[in-house]
């Protein structure tokens, strides 16, 4: 019998049709848990860097975690891997709802698919019966249209649905991958989606998920629902409301948005906006935003309330989540939350990253306003601002005129683009548009979170560390107080001693050694949820949360019979952590890559960011390249990797290294 | 007649304040589950979120009795300007649906409760207050002594005669 996993995995041929239930090694649990972990082994095994996104070899995984199916709160992401068209690198967005724990009593742990199919299809997962279908008639429908037309059409309301719309049909790179209320959104999963011509994957499963010591694990997660109703009870004093609590931000529940709409760039992340918040906005984004919402929901298992029924006005139904409620409205400087009910829901049919995509518009409209595209690249598009957007997110989706160009990113658009365009993408991280974020001071830490991660996205990389000094001592003693999710005591220190201004202040504290310390258990703890495929809100997304490097070692051993402790956890995820960046330092990842914005931050100190820099690297095993060393794979029981990394010759001196890499291009 | 007090277990159900996440549907299965806790699989559960969420609809509903047939008809009721099936709002494990029956068997399942426990788990599980146990008593009607229903049935066979009323009770059992 297997444990927390249910041994199993589709292996499906899109070329053919061929269908296999594959067995799994037992073992691979052991090295590398599940969810994410299993899935970069799986890339590295059978993905070669030469692969690029839309040959047919480029996989594309759905995965379960090992927590999915089983009765911890919040075990509800679905994480989708495949080598990203729009920077190469192996990308996983992950989405929530109920995917996954569906998958997992259809008895798989991960959908693995390859090679394109001849005509548009989607897949059928019922138990042990699994068929490809005809979609030739839904090519073109919207995602949340096409779930609901394939629940009806096979009769089974239970099904869960994952669905691309126009935007992943069409190869768009910021295209997403929907499911109910959830969405995998980044790097341009629809895409690929697309791009194999498979339009959904239904599934509906009646079997059981096993757990090796039920009992135990039901008393540690007693544990666990005392803290969420502790935490739901007590906010964390002298945050901003969106930090105060647990689970995914609460976009939908909250209506203050004084924080997002000040300290966020609007427009093509340009300009912060201080006293836009007045009385009148708050009245009339409140009332909008209770009128647009008929029920805050959850995901599968998760009492926390992160998303929302929306039904606005003439809008058809549709369900929304997250940060997309102010995207569009800050990108296109419209002072109305209508407007961003209204886009968003055209936006999830089309299916497309509301992070990404808003951006994307914007700054067409900034090199339409600079001259660089003209009248004839917006020959019919309307002149008021929400119109434009409408007008760009058709083009955007179905990749007509311009909108073939924007597709594919601001990053490539402006190299296409060319006139200039390339000052206009000014906000990408390795060719990924980021969170229009413009601010003061550089900060260690995050300047750390947004060079290094595989995510390059950095609200799914942050998390347990405040993200700003509390301004007085009495604060930060309050803070530390009750702060049982820290991996060492020294952490409280840090924050004791970190202060707004002075000596022990951004950029220079935390010193880089403190810094590399706090980022790497931030990773940490999201290669655990990953793994688990457990929400970031409720582990490693927030501020004190309920799953934490203490308590997860007793539920991993209590659900999967493996005697795991703290060290043993650590080694597992650092090895995941180090086969990704080995992975995608064969994509060519290497430090010249890695740098946030140059505008991220007002002011910007190199030599101490190169010192950053390097500490890191340091800390983490990594040369000066940001390379894993022979050593630091040794240890974590990758030698075929560093073996691998030998034969490519990235241990050889920096110039080899870079000659190495020109010819690989 | 004469009225007696009965103890009544109730889960109250304030659906309005429920978010749809299913979890006591894995609570339920798992604490049924042999050995207990040791397996999850929300289709043996004898809770079942019924849900249509574009519609706004999301619906607790325990296991009640079997049935062996479906209704005639199925009617359609619209409450707050939803439309529900008649079926949303029903406990019975029956031929049209496949909800409370064992995917392995189809035999039917029924809540009993969690007897022996303080509270039914998925009322203990559930975080947002949807669900909520009540015992309470209830006036109910005394049964009839038996020496009330030999006075009647005398009475029946004084009019209809013995013999008929042995067949009409004989043919009534067999129909179950």
């Amino acid at each position: 019998m297997r444990y927390a996993e249910t041994g199993y995995n589709l292996e499906i041929d899109l070329a053919t049709g061929n269908i296999e239930r594959v067995e799994t090694d037992p073992g691979l649990m052991e090295l590398h848990l599940g969810g994410l972990g299993t899935s970069v082994k799986l890339f590295w095994d059978r993905v070669p860097p030469e692969t690029k996104p839309f040959d047919p070899e480029n996989l594309l995984v759905f995965s379960t975690g090992l927590f999915n199916g089983t009765p911890a709160f919040s075990a509800n992401r679905t994480i989708v891997n495949f080598v990203s068209p729009q920077n190469e690198m192996l990308a996983y967005p992950m989405m929530g709802g109920f995917f996954s724990a569906e998958m997992k009593y259809a008895g798989y742990d991960k959908v693995i698919f390859r090679n394109k199919s001849p005509e548009w299809v989607y897949l059928w997962i019922h138990n042990d019966k699994v068929e490809l279908r005809d979609a030739t008639h839904l090519k073109g429908k919207g995602a949340l249209e096409t779930q609901e037309f394939i629940k009806k059409e096979l009769r089974e309301p239970r099904a869960q649905v994952a669905a691309i719309g126009p935007a992943g049909e069409n190869r768009v790179f910021t295209a997403s991958i929907e499911q109910g209320r959830s969405s995998a959104s980044r790097l341009g999963g629809g895409a690929v989606m697309g791009d194999k011509r498979l339009k959904a994957i239904a599934v509906r499963g009646t079997k059981d998920v096993h757990l090796a010591r039920g009992a135990e694990f039901m008393e540690l997660l007693k544990e666990i629902r005392d803290y969420i109703n502790f935490r739901n009870e007590n906010p964390v004093a002298n945050v901003m409301t969106i930090l105060s609590g647990i689970g995914s931000p609460q976009e939908m529940k909250h209506t203050d948005e004084k924080w997002h709409s000040e300290n966020f760039a609007w427009g093509n992340a340009r300009k912060r906006r201080k006293g836009f918040w007045t009385k009148e906005i708050e009245e009339s984004w409140s009332t909008t935003q209770r009128e647009g919402i008929k029920r805050l929901i959850s995901c599968f298992n998760c009492p926390q309330q992160c998303g929302a029924l929306i039904s606005y006005k003439d809008t058809p139904p549709y369900m929304a989540k997250c940060f997309g409620k102010l995207t569009y409205s800050m990108a296109a400087y419209v002072d109305n939350l209508d407007f961003a009910w209204r886009i968003l829901y055209r936006a999830t049919e089309y299916g497309v990253d509301s992070f990404s995509t808003p951006q994307i518009l914007a700054f067409a409209v900034e090199l339409y306003e600079a001259g660089i595209l003209t009248d004839k690249d917006f020959e019919g598009c309307p002149s008021d601002k929400e119109g434009r957007f409408f007008w760009l997110l058709d083009r955007v989706a179905h990749r007509e005129g311009i909108g073939d160009v924007l597709a594919d990113g601001t990053y490539y658009a402006a190299q296409r683009i060319g006139n200039g365009a390339e000052a206009y993408a000014h906000n990408t991280i390795k060719k990924h548009e980021q969170l229009p974020l413009k601010l003061s001071m550089m900060d260690p830490i995050y300047y750390l979170m947004y060079s290094t991660n595989e995510k390059v996205s950095i609200t799914q990389i942050e998390g347990n560390f405040p993200q700003a000094a509390f301004p007085t001592r009495e604060m930060r003693e309050e803070f530390v107080r009750d702060w049982p999710q820290i991996p060492d005591e020294k952490f409280k220190q840090y924050v004791l001693d970190w202060e707004p201004r002075g000596d022990n202040a951004n950029p220079y504290y935390p010193t880089p050694d403190m810094a590399s310390e706090i980022v790497d258990w931030m990773e940490m703890l999201h290669n655990i949820d990953d793994a688990l495929c457990l929400c970031a809100g409720m582990g490693s997304f927030c501020l004190k949360p309920p799953y934490h490097i203490h308590n997860y070692p007793k539920l991993i051993s209590a659900a999967t019979g493996m005697d795991i402790d703290e060290a043993g956890l650590k080694k597992i995820v650092n090895r995941s952590r180090n086969l990704h960046r080995a992975y995608n330092n064969r994509k060519g990842i290497t430090r010249k890559d890695e740098k946030p914005p140059e505008d991220h931050w007002k002011f910007r100190f190199p030599d101490h960011e190169e010192e950053l820099l390097t500490t890191y690297y340091t800390f983490k095993g990594w040369n000066e390249n940001g390379v894993p060393t022979k050593e630091r794979l040794m240890e974590l029981d990758l030698g075929y990797v560093a073996e691998d990394l030998e034969k490519r010759g990235f241990y050889q001196n920096g110039q080899d290294q870079e000659e190495n890499q020109n010819d690989k291009d | 007649m004469a009225k007696i007090k009965k103890k009544i277990k109730t889960i109250k159900i304030d659906a309005d304040k429920c978010n749809g996440c299913r979890l006591c549907e894995v609570v339920c299965s798992a604490y049924h589950a042999t050995p207990r806790w040791d397996s999850n699989n929300p289709a043996r559960s004898r809770i079942q979120i019924i849900k249509d969420p574009l519609k706004d609809i999301w619906i607790p509903v325990f296991a009640g009795e079997y049935a062996p047939a479906e209704c005639m008809g199925r009617d359609k009721y619209i409450i707050d300007g939803k439309e529900y099936d008649e079926c949303a709002f029903c406990r019975a494990a029956c031929p049209s649906r496949d909800i409370f029956k064992e995917p392995d068997s189809g035999l039917p399942l029924k809540c009993d409760m969690c007897e022996g426990e303080d509270q039914p788990q998925c009322v203990e599980w559930c975080l947002n207050d949807v669900l909520v146990f009540e015992e309470r008593e209830e006036e109910v009607e005394e049964q009839p002594e038996e020496g009330a229903l030999e006075i009647g049935l005398e009475s029946l066979a004084d009019k209809y005669g013995m013999e008929k009323i042995m067949e009409t009770v004989a043919r009534m059992s067999m129909k179950g």
